[in-house]
C-alpha cells in the first residue's frame, strides 16, 4: 500500500489516537455496558490498520516490532489463566474477588470481582493478535506486488 | 483440598497452560521447550487416568466451572443448569484416556521429528490447544461448549496441518478441511441453537431429560449426526481425511486420529445420551449402520491402491471408522429393545467401544512409523522405499505389531475387538458381517504389500547411510506399542475394566441425566 | 407471521451461502460465502433469544422494563462471532499462501491431491 496525501495522514495523527482511548474505554467498562474485551481489543487494533492505510506498509512495517504485539498476547493469555487458576481452591474460574451487590460500594457499580480483570486481559490478547494478524496479512499482499516474490519458504533451519 | 473433584478442570487446566506458556518459553531454548511438550503432555495423561481410576470408583464426575462448590449444577432451586458444566462418566474418561496416550506419544515423537524446523514455540501452541479441544469435546456436558471446543480443535489442527507451508499439498488439504469444517460446524451451531430455543436449555444431560420427539427435535438429530459424522471421517465426505492425514507431520497425525474419535464421541453423546430413547424408530441407527458399511468398503478400496504410504495409512483411517460406526450403530438399534440388547446390542457397543481404544492406539504407531520412515529416509513413496527392515529393526518390528493389530491377526487386539464387532452384527444381519469381513481380508492384503515394498526386498543402493530414528521417536512409538500390547495380552483385563464400564456409561441414559439433574424432573 | 420474519431470513442467508459455495469457483467468493453462513446463524441465535418488548439484559441499564431479551444467545452469538474472526482470518491466509503455490484462484486448478 501507498501512503495517502497528507490531508489523510494528519486526520490519522489527530484522530488514531483517540480510537486507542475508546478501545480502553470500552475495555474497562465491559463488565457493565455492552462491550468488553473482545470489542475494546479490536477497536484498539483498528490503530494499525489506520496506520497501514495511511502511511502506507513499507513505513509501518519498519517502525512497528512484531515482538511488542507477542508480548501483549502472552501478558494477556497468562493473567487470563492465572486469575482463572487463583480460584482453585472452590472451582476453576471462580470469581474469588466479587462481593455481594448489596456490600458493593456505591450502588452503581456492581464488586464484579475477577470479571473485569479478565476483560482487560482477553482486551490485551486481542489488541496483540488482531494487530498481528493485520501486519501479516499485510505483508501477505507485499507479496502479490513483486516485492519479495521468492518461493514459499517453510520452517527447514 | 480435594484434588479428586478437581480432576475435571485439571484436564482441561494443564493443556491450556502449556499453550498459553509455550510462547513465553520456548525462547529459552530447545530443552525447556522439549520438557514443556513432554512434561505437560504427561501430566495430562496422568490426569486423565487419576480421572478415569476416580471415576470407576465414584461413579460420573460433575464439575461446575465457577460455581460455589464443584457439584453444584442447580444452584438457588434453579430448574435448569445454568453455568459451564462438564461432566465426566466412564465413556468420557475412556475416550479422555484414548486422547491422552496418543497426545503423549505423539509429543515424544515430535521432540525429535520437529528438530530441525523453526516456529517450533507456536508448533508446541498449537500442539497443546488441539489436545485442549479434544479433551474438552471428551468431557464438556454443555452442547455449545461443544461446539466451541469443535472449533479450537479445528482451528488448531488447521494450522498444525499446513505447518510444512512450502508444500502445495500441505496447504491445499488444509483449505480443504478448512472449508469442510466451517460449514459443518456452523451447521451444528444451528442444531445447538434449534434445541435451545425450543428446551431453554445448553447442557446434554438438561435436553435429554427433557426433550420429547417432534419435527424440529427431528432437524436438530439430522444436523447433528450429519456434522459430526463428516468430522469423523465417515464415507460421503470422508475426501479431507486422507489428505489431512497425510501431509500433516506424524506427530500430529497421531494426535489428529485421536482428535477424530472427539467428533465419533460426541456422535455417540448426542444419539445415546442427549436423545436416547427419543431416536424415534430404526432410521438414524440404520443411517450410520450404512455409512458405517460404506466407509468400511469405500475406505479400504480406495487404500489398496495407494502408494504414498501415509496416504494408505489415511484411508485405512475411513474404514477403521466404519468398524466403530458399525458396533455402536447396532447397538442403537437396539436401545429400546430389551432383549435384543442383553442378547447381541451390549456386545456390539463394547465392540465398537474397544475397537476405538485399539484403533486409537495402533493407527497412531502406524502414523508414527511412516513418519520414523520418511525421517530417516526422506521418501514418502512406497515404490522408492525398501529394505528398511536390516537398518532399522525397531521401527520395523512396531510397524509390524501395528500392521498386525489393524488387520485383525489373532491374538492381536484388533482381532478381539472386531471379533466382538462380527459375532454380534451378524445376529441383525449376516450381510453386514460379510462386509467387515471382506474389509478384515483387503486390510491384511494393503498392509502385507506395504510392510513387503518397504522393510524388505533387496536394500536399495541410496539408503546404505539410513539408520535407526533417534531415541525420543522410538519412546513415542514405545508408548503406543505397550499400549497395543497390554490390549492384546489381557484383552478380558481391558474388556472388563476398561471398555464395560464405558459402555454401561454409554448405555445409562437417566444415569447421565441424573448426575446433573439430581434425578428430578 | 411478522415474528418468523428473522428465520426466513436466515434460511435464505443460509442457502444462498452453501448454494455459492457449491457454484462458485473463485476461492475469495467462497470464503465470502463462509462468512455469510456464519452471519446468517448469528442472526439465528440472537432472533431466538428475542423477546417482544424485551429491554437490554443488563441489570444496571435495563430501566423500567420489566422483560428482557435472553442473554444466552447474545453470549453464544459474541462466541461465534470472536470464532469467525479467527476462521476468517485463517481461511483468508490459506486462501494467501494457495495463491501463491498455485497461481490461481480457480478451485478447478487446485487439484494436486486426487485419488
Amino acid at each position: 500500500m501507498n501512503p495517502l496525501s497528507v490531508v489523510v495522514r494528519t486526520v490519522c495523527d489527530l484522530f488514531a489516537w483517540f480510537m486507542i482511548v475508546f478501545g480502553v474505554n470500552v475495555l474497562l467498562h465491559g463488565y457493565v455496558t455492552p462491550g468488553g474485551g473482545f470489542q475494546g481489543g479490536a477497536i484498539i487494533a483498528t490503530f494499525i490498520a489506520f496506520l497501514l492505510v495511511a502511511y502506507g506498509g513499507r513505513r509501518v512495517a519498519s517502525r512497528v516490532n512484531d515482538r511488542l504485539f507477542d508480548l501483549f498476547e502472552e501478558v494477556g493469555l497468562l493473567v487470563f489463566f492465572i486469575l482463572a487458576f487463583l480460584g482453585l481452591p472452590v472451582t476453576f474460574f471462580f470469581n474469588f474477588l466479587a462481593k455481594p451487590l448489596a456490600e458493593s460500594a456505591g450502588g452503581f457499580i456492581p464488586g464484579v470481582g475477577t470479571v473485569a480483570l479478565m476483560s482487560v486481559a482477553v482486551g490485551l490478547e486481542v489488541t496483540g493478535a488482531l494487530s498481528l494478524i493485520i501486519l501479516t496479512m499485510h505483508r501477505g499482499i507485499r507479496m502479490f506486488r513483486g516485492e519479495d516474490l521468492e518461493p514459499e519458504t517453510g520452517h527447514d533451519r | 483440598m480435594n484434588w479428586n473433584a478437581h480432576l475435571p478442570a485439571l484436564l482441561l487446566a494443564v493443556p491450556l497452560f502449556g499453550a498459553f506458556a509455550s510462547p513465553v518459553l520456548s525462547p529459552f531454548g530447545r530443552t525447556t521447550r522439549n520438557a514443556l511438550l513432554a512434561g505437560l503432555s504427561f501430566v495430562t495423561l496422568l490426569v486423565s487416568l487419576l480421572l478415569m481410576k476416580s471415576v470407576l470408583a465414584g461413579g460420573t464426575a460433575v464439575y461446575v466451572m465457577g460455581g460455589e462448590s464443584t457439584g453444584l449444577a442447580l444452584p438457588l432451586g434453579m430448574k435448569l443448569p445454568i453455568r459451564i458444566i462438564m461432566e465426566v462418566d466412564a465413556f468420557s474418561a475412556f475416550m479422555a484416556v484414548c486422547g491422552t496416550v496418543a497426545s503423549f506419544a505423539g509429543a515424544l515423537f515430535s521432540m525429535n521429528y520437529m528438530d530441525k524446523f523453526t516456529a517450533l514455540g507456536r508448533f508446541v501452541s498449537l500442539y497443546f490447544l488441539l489436545t485442549l479441544g479434544m479433551l474438552g469435546m471428551m468431557i464438556t456436558g454443555d452442547i455449545f461448549n461443544f461446539f466451541v471446543f469443535l472449533e479450537i480443535a479445528s482451528i488448531a489442527s488447521i494450522g498444525l496441518i499446513a505447518f510444512w507451508r512450502d508444500r502445495p499439498e500441505a496447504v491445499e488439504a488444509s483449505f480443504k478441511y478448512m472449508l469442510i469444517s466451517q460449514v459443518s460446524s456452523m451447521v451444528f451451531l444451528i442444531a445447538a441453537g434449534a434445541l435451545y430455543g425450543k428446551y431453554n436449555a445448553l447442557n446434554m444431560a438438561a435436553i435429554g431429560g427433557l426433550i420429547k420427539p417432534g419435527t424440529m427435535e427431528k432437524l436438530a438429530l439430522v444436523f447433528l449426526v450429519g456434522t459430526l459424522a463428516m468430522k469423523c471421517g465417515a464415507f460421503p465426505l470422508h475426501m479431507w481425511l486422507p489428505d489431512a492425514y497425510a501431509e500433516a507431520p506424524s506427530g500430529v497425525s497421531c494426535l489428529l486420529v485421536a482428535v477424530s474419535q472427539a467428533s465419533l464421541y460426541g456422535l455417540m453423546r448426542v444419539c445415546f445420551s442427549l436423545y436416547g430413547v427419543n431416536l424415534g424408530g430404526a432410521f438414524i441407527p440404520w443411517v450410520i449402520i450404512s455409512m458405517g458399511l460404506a466407509s468400511m468398503f469405500f475406505g479400504v478400496t480406495m487404500a489398496v491402491v495407494q502408494h504414498e504410504i501415509k496416504r494408505l495409512i489415511g484411508y485405512h483411517s475411513v474404514s477403521q471408522v466404519g468398524y466403530m460406526l458399525l458396533g455402536l450403530g447396532v447397538g442403537m438399534l437396539v436401545l429400546t429393545d430389551a432383549r435384543g440388547m442383553a442378547e447381541y446390542g451390549f456386545t456390539a457397543i463394547k465392540g465398537g467401544m474397544f475397537h476405538i481404544f485399539n484403533y486409537t492406539m495402533y493407527k497412531a504407531l502406524l502414523f508414527l512409523a511412516a513418519g520414523a520412515v520418511y525421517y530417516a529416509t526422506g521418501k514418502r513413496d512406497l515404490n522408492e522405499l525398501g529394505g528398511l527392515a536390516r537398518r532399522m529393526p525397531f521401527t520395523t518390528g512396531m510397524f509390524v505389531i501395528a500392521a498386525a493389530a489393524i488387520s485383525g491377526l489373532p491374538p492381536f487386539n484388533g482381532f478381539v475387538s472386531k471379533l466382538l464387532i462380527y459375532e454380534s452384527v451378524f445376529a441383525v444381519h449376516p450381510a453386514l458381517a460379510v462386509v467387515a469381513l471382506v474389509t478384515s481380508v483387503l486390510t491384511l492384503a494393503s498392509f502385507v504389500k506395504v510392510f513387503q515394498t518397504a522393510f524388505l526386498g533387496p536394500e536399495k543402493s541410496s539408503f546404505t547411510a539410513v539408520r535407526e530414528v533417534p531415541a525420543g521417536m522410538l519412546f513415542g512409538m514405545g508408548v503406543l506399542t505397550v499400549a497395543v500390547l497390554v490390549a492384546t495380552l489381557f484383552p478380558s483385563w481391558t474388556i472388563s475394566n476398561l471398555v464395560e464400564p464405558a459402555a454401561k456409561a454409554l448405555v445409562d441414559q437417566a444415569g447421565y441425566i441424573g448426575a446433573v439433574m439430581g434425578g428430578g424432573l | 407471521m411478522i415474528a418468523n420474519a428473522p428465520f426466513f431470513v436466515v434460511g435464505l442467508l443460509f442457502l444462498g451461502g452453501l448454494t455459492a459455495i457449491f457454484m462458485e469457483k473463485n476461492l475469495v467468493k467462497i470464503a465470502i460465502a463462509i462468512s455469510v453462513i456464519s452471519s446468517s446463524v448469528n442472526l439465528f441465535l440472537v432472533a431466538l433469544g428475542y423477546r417482544v418488548g424485551g429491554t437490554v439484559p443488563i441489570h444496571f441499564l435495563a430501566g423500567e422494563g420489566t422483560r428482557m431479551v435472553l442473554p444466552t444467545p447474545q453470549a453464544m452469538t459474541l462466541t461465534a462471532i470472536v470464532i469467525a474472526l479467527a476462521t476468517t482470518a485463517l481461511l483468508l491466509s490459506l486462501i494467501m499462501l494457495v495463491h501463491r503455490h498455485y497461481g490461481t484462484l480457480d478451485i478447478d486448478e487446485i487439484r494436486r491431491l486426487r485419488g
